[in-house]
């Protein structure tokens, strides 16, 4: 790729940020670009996001009707699945499983408390129906 | 230099270890496997540490940079708050260099971003001693001592010799070249699962491999080319100039393959996993005869 042909296709999911690509200029020395972004990254990071995000709404749907629970609305919305969330609490996927199907107030404290632990959130925040936002810079 | 003499740029292909349910494809070695091949060629005292507890990693950080290191720290992705959210998810392969503390907040250099930035103690320290796939258990290193003078040049030819024998190793099915024609073989096999979707996620899941973490473009094969035309000046060998030649037109290659993928899996382009397979098939072809010819010019 030549340093002319690097995509600058203003990427919305870096939020302004350049990404380094290497590439060869007009002498056919390769040199350090900064690019703004690029058609395939964004399309596929924001696929994935919105995998994340459809996962959740979802979840929030069934909680909303009793069908399910807050905790499976948080685990996706911080991006997470059922063996993410088990290898972060160190509690077994099937008992990570049962647990999605409980309201979250059913789970003993200390469960309750590791659940939210993992996921950045505190005790009331993991029973709420309520996205909350990971921590920003 | 660093990348070419690490001897880094690998192919992998683990359908058995699953991050998001994903397969783990890896388009390089693993950090830790570099920084050991650097520190053993250029005789650099390296040191690494990894952690039981939280507090005594976050000790250890505050002491080394105290004592003036900068320190290199392996993280997970989604806790760094100076991560826009949409490029946080659980990846725990991230690797980033403190170099400093002010007034409470570590100094951050992160190969991501253009500029240095900051980082509050409490969400580094969440970063690095996240747990699940690849858990950093905050993993640090550092350079324990000065480094002393080494000549590359005679250690160029052997490095890039390493290279050639892990992209044509015989013996596994998920290494080198052979990786990319077990991953083609998959990729075409999607054809005929019926949840589109999940083949979408899939295709899109190797773009991001590829592109997505700061890889120079091309999963790293741009960065290994530029490599191999600094080696061809450090050496006077035009031969090694036209191999970079040769590996920046596959590189070009993968982006085109990326881009289709990338449209395919946002549905902006017909859903067509053999057209991929078959790129990705030409690909390892064509990087198998460029490492042979490699080889062969050392």
């Amino acid at each position: 790729m030549k340093t002319t042909n690097v995509p600058q296709q203003a990427n919305p999911v870096l939020e302004g940020h350049r990404k380094v690509v290497y590439a060869l200029d007009d002498d056919g020395h390769y040199r350090i670009v900064a690019s703004a972004g690029w058609e395939a990254e964004e399309l596929t990071t924001s696929a994935a996001v919105e995998h994340f995000d459809a996962l959740a709404a979802r979840a929030l749907e069934r909680a909303a009707s009793n069908n399910g629970s807050a905790l499976e609305f948080h685990m996706y919305q911080r991006r997470m699945d059922v063996p993410t969330l088990a290898q972060t609490t160190g509690i077994w996927r099937w008992r990570v499983r049962r647990h999605l199907r409980v309201p979250v107030d059913k789970l003993p404290a200390r469960l309750r408390q590791r659940y939210a632990d993992a996921l950045g959130l505190n005790a009331d925040e993991l029973a709420r129906l309520q996205a909350v936002e990971p921590v920003r810079g | 230099m660093s990348f070419g003499l690490g001897e880094a740029l690998a192919f992998a292909y683990l359908p058995l270890l699953k991050v998001n349910e994903m397969p783990l494809i890896s388009y390089r070695m693993p950090p830790r496997t570099i920084i050991k091949k650097l520190r053993r060629k250029l005789d650099l005292p390296f040191r690494f540490e990894t952690f039981r507890s939280a507090t005594q990693g976050e000790e250890r950080l505050d002491q080394l940079l105290e004592s003036g290191r900068p320190v290199g720290v392996q993280t997970s992705v989604f806790f760094l708050p100076y991560f826009p959210v949409n490029m946080r998810f659980h990846f725990n392969g991230h690797n980033l260099i403190v170099y400093g503390k002010d007034r409470g907040d570590y100094l951050v250099s992160d190969p991501v971003f253009e500029t240095a930035t900051r980082c509050a103690p409490r969400d580094l320290t969440r970063a690095r001693f996240a747990r699940g796939m690849l858990a950093p258990k905050g993993m640090l290193y550092f350079l324990d001592g000065d480094a002393k003078h080494v000549e590359t040049a005679p250690l160029l030819r052997p490095a890039i010799r390493g290279t050639c024998r892990t992209m044509l190793q015989p013996l596994l099915p998920f290494i080198g070249t052979r990786g990319i024609r077990l991953l083609a073989r998959r990729v075409g096999a999607l054809a005929h699962r019926s949840d589109q979707n999940e083949v979408r996620r899939t295709i899109g899941h190797i773009v991001r491999m590829q592109e997505e973490i700061g890889t120079g473009g091309a999963g790293f094969r741009y960065l290994y080319a530029a490599f191999l035309q600094e080696a061809a000046e450090k050496l006077g060998d035009e031969r090694l100039r036209l191999h970079s030649l040769d590996l920046t037109a596959i590189g070009d290659a993968w982006r085109e393959f990326a881009l289709d993928a990338a449209r395919m899996s946002k549905g902006r382009q017909p859903l067509q996993p053999e057209l991929l397979a078959q790129r990705l098939s030409d690909l390892s072809q064509r990087e198998a005869t460029f490492f042979r010819a490699l080889k062969k010019d050392l």
